[in-house]
């Protein structure tokens, strides 16, 4: 089980690195023409959540994944995304597109003026600091009413418009708009990743001293993917905000940190592609599963438990077999 | 003014004397020797050197530059580098990763280079892996670059710690313990390589314990013993004194 899992997951690495010419572009149009295939408003509408969860899960993976700092408080920098769009877009009557930018820059700036004093922590210490910090976000949006509104949560968030268009689910506008934001996100965090900050933040996770040794400025790099990991976390925020409509501060708890948690761990620290699929995974387990009524949740417990003990760096995870691809001119 | 000034360097932890009032001096060109038995202060002053511990006293001048209290950062971009007793690299990244991770201090470009895939970025990119590529040929490495290091032969991944050092530009390589763990070939092997760094030019400090690497390579050395330096000179001089006799074997009543 465990051999062909790890021979799977490679053989189709490898697949994909030889074919790249073939995959990408078939890859796109099939994700383009989606919402065409004639699937009806529920399954969409998962899809959607499944992109939602895969920007939140990539932006994780940065931090949790590459960098190796646990935090089990994102879900605050969704609620603070979501929050900031919704309530700007409202009271001074903005488009979507002015909003969620704004959102996304004060999640950033959040995670800046959470990250800057903790990080210096790591392990454990970080993990319960980032839970405390998302409870606080919980309490602060359950209690400010006057501008939070409080338990009542916030209603008749404007959809997105684009260009005079309402982005509807029906339209696929917002499938649409779900696609471009991933799209961006996955961009910045492929970047990232491939780059002399993507080394120096795998260096930290692998032996932070060794790599102070080497000049890396740790912290520096620890404080700048959670900034980078806050601003994505937002952009999902203000966007599930948009689509749903309705948010309170019971929809960012910390069960939607340990879901974000699972699909980085599930899909496998330190990929891009594990983010997919452990997003499509555990979003779509409790609809498949939903015939089993309220044995879902154990069915889905035990695999997650079987998971971890036959395949523990996730999916996709652990080491490849491709080559390391040396850039154009190099080597 | 020598290369590498150590002058009286102190280390307080409480109330222990780690390293006492220690001064050195090594030259350009130089194999330096730090022995002394086990908990004698030799890493600690490895850490000293290498910004991870502040100075309790004393003072560390590198080209003319004093260099003590400031962040390993600033140490390894003035020209020290390093290795670990227990092998520290990168485990779950490539082999020519590590040697990229060695070059993150001179690999300039900014974030919105990074982000933009400007022209910028991809040159230094290709140039840095080329050189890297270069530095793993020269270690006898690069038909394993794509390795990931944790799988690499023990021997290797010395030797690849000593590439991951030399990668940051360093001219002076601090070695805690290059031969650790080594069968008699293998440390002649390394005693072969450390003797060609030198030849490239490196600097280089050295702590071992294996006394026939420590003998046949040393330029000088210099003995500790419960932190005080108590001895220093020619590999001849030092097998001959008393007193490091004493250190290692005891005092015949």
């Amino acid at each position: 089980m465990k051999e062909k899992l790890s021979n799977l997951s490679n053989r189709i690495n490898a697949f994909i690195e030889s074919n790249k010419k073939i995959v990408y572009p078939v890859l796109a149009i099939l994700i383009l023409g989606l919402p065409y295939v004639g699937s009806s408003q529920y399954i969409l509408r998962i899809i959607i959540m499944i992109g939602v969860y895969s920007m939140l899960s990539l932006s994780l993976g940065l931090v949790t994944g590459y960098a190796g700092q646990v935090s089990l408080g994102h879900a605050a920098f969704y609620a603070i995304g979501a929050y900031v769009s919704a309530l700007v877009s409202i009271s001074f009557n903005l488009n979507f597109f002015i909003t969620a930018p704004i959102a996304a820059f004060i999640a950033g700036i959040c995670g800046l003026l959470l990250g800057l004093p903790t990080l210096r922590l790591s392990g454990t210490y970080l993990a319960i600091t980032t839970l405390g910090f998302c409870e606080v976000v919980r309490m602060v949006l359950l209690n400010w009413e006057s501008v939070t509104r409080g338990p009542l949560g916030i209603s008749r968030i404007p959809k997105p418009s684009f260009l005079g268009i309402e982005l509807t689910i029906s339209n696929f506008g917002l499938y649409y708009l779900m696609v471009a934001f991933l799209a961006l996100t996955t961009l910045a965090v492929v970047a990232i990743v491939r780059s002399k900050m993507g080394r120096a933040l795998m260096a930290i996770r692998e032996d932070e001293l060794a790599a102070t040794m080497m000049g890396v400025k740790t912290t520096y790099y620890k404080v700048a993917a959670f900034v980078i990991s806050a601003f994505f976390s937002g952009l999902a925020g203000a966007f599930y905000a948009h689509m749903i409509r309705f948010i309170d501060p019971n929809t960012f708890t910390f069960d939607t940190s340990i879901m974000i948690l699972s699909i980085v761990i599930l899909g496998g620290m330190g990929t891009i592609g594990g983010m997919f699929l452990g997003s499509a995974l555990l979003v779509s387990f409790p609809e498949v599963l939903r015939f089993l009524q309220e044995y879902r949740f154990v069915v889905y417990g035990a695999v997650l438990v079987v998971m971890m003990r036959y395949r523990p760096q996730g999916i996709l995870g652990g080491q490849k077999k491709t080559p390391y691809k040396l850039p154009k001119g190099g080597g | 003014m020598a290369f590498l000034e150590v002058k009286g360097i102190t280390k307080l932890f409480g109330g222990l004397t780690a390293v006492d009032k220690v001064s050195l001096q090594v030259e350009k060109g130089e194999i330096v020797s730090i022995i002394g038995p086990n908990g004698a202060g030799k890493t600690t002053l490895f850490n000293m050197l290498t910004g991870v511990y502040t100075l309790s006293e004393g003072e560390i001048i590198f080209e003319g530059k004093i260099i003590h209290n400031r962040t390993p950062q600033e140490i390894v971009q003035a020209g020290l580098a390093r290795t670990f007793q227990n092998i520290r690299l990168f485990a779950e990244m490539r082999v020519i990763e590590n040697v990229l991770v060695g070059m993150h201090i001179n690999t300039h470009y900014t974030f919105l280079d990074l982000l933009f895939r400007t022209k910028k970025f991809r040159s230094v990119e290709s140039e840095k892996h080329r050189t890297a590529v270069e530095i793993l040929e020269s270690i006898g490495l690069k038909d394993k670059m794509h390795n990931y290091a944790t799988n690499l032969p023990y021997g290797d991944q010395r030797r690849l710690e000593i590439a991951r050092a030399i990668s940051t530009n360093a001219k002076i390589l601090l070695l805690d313990e290059p031969a650790a763990g080594m069968n008699p070939q293998e440390s002649e092997e390394l005693l072969r390589f450390i003797r060609g760094l030198r030849d490239k030019g490196y600097t280089i400090i050295l702590i071992e314990h294996d006394m026939n690497v420590v003998m046949n390579i040393s330029d000088r050395i210099y003995v500790i013993d419960h932190g005080k330096k108590i001895a220093e000179g020619l590999p001849a001089e030092i097998a001959n004194n008393k007193k490091v006799i004493e250190a290692y074997l005891g005092r015949s009543e």
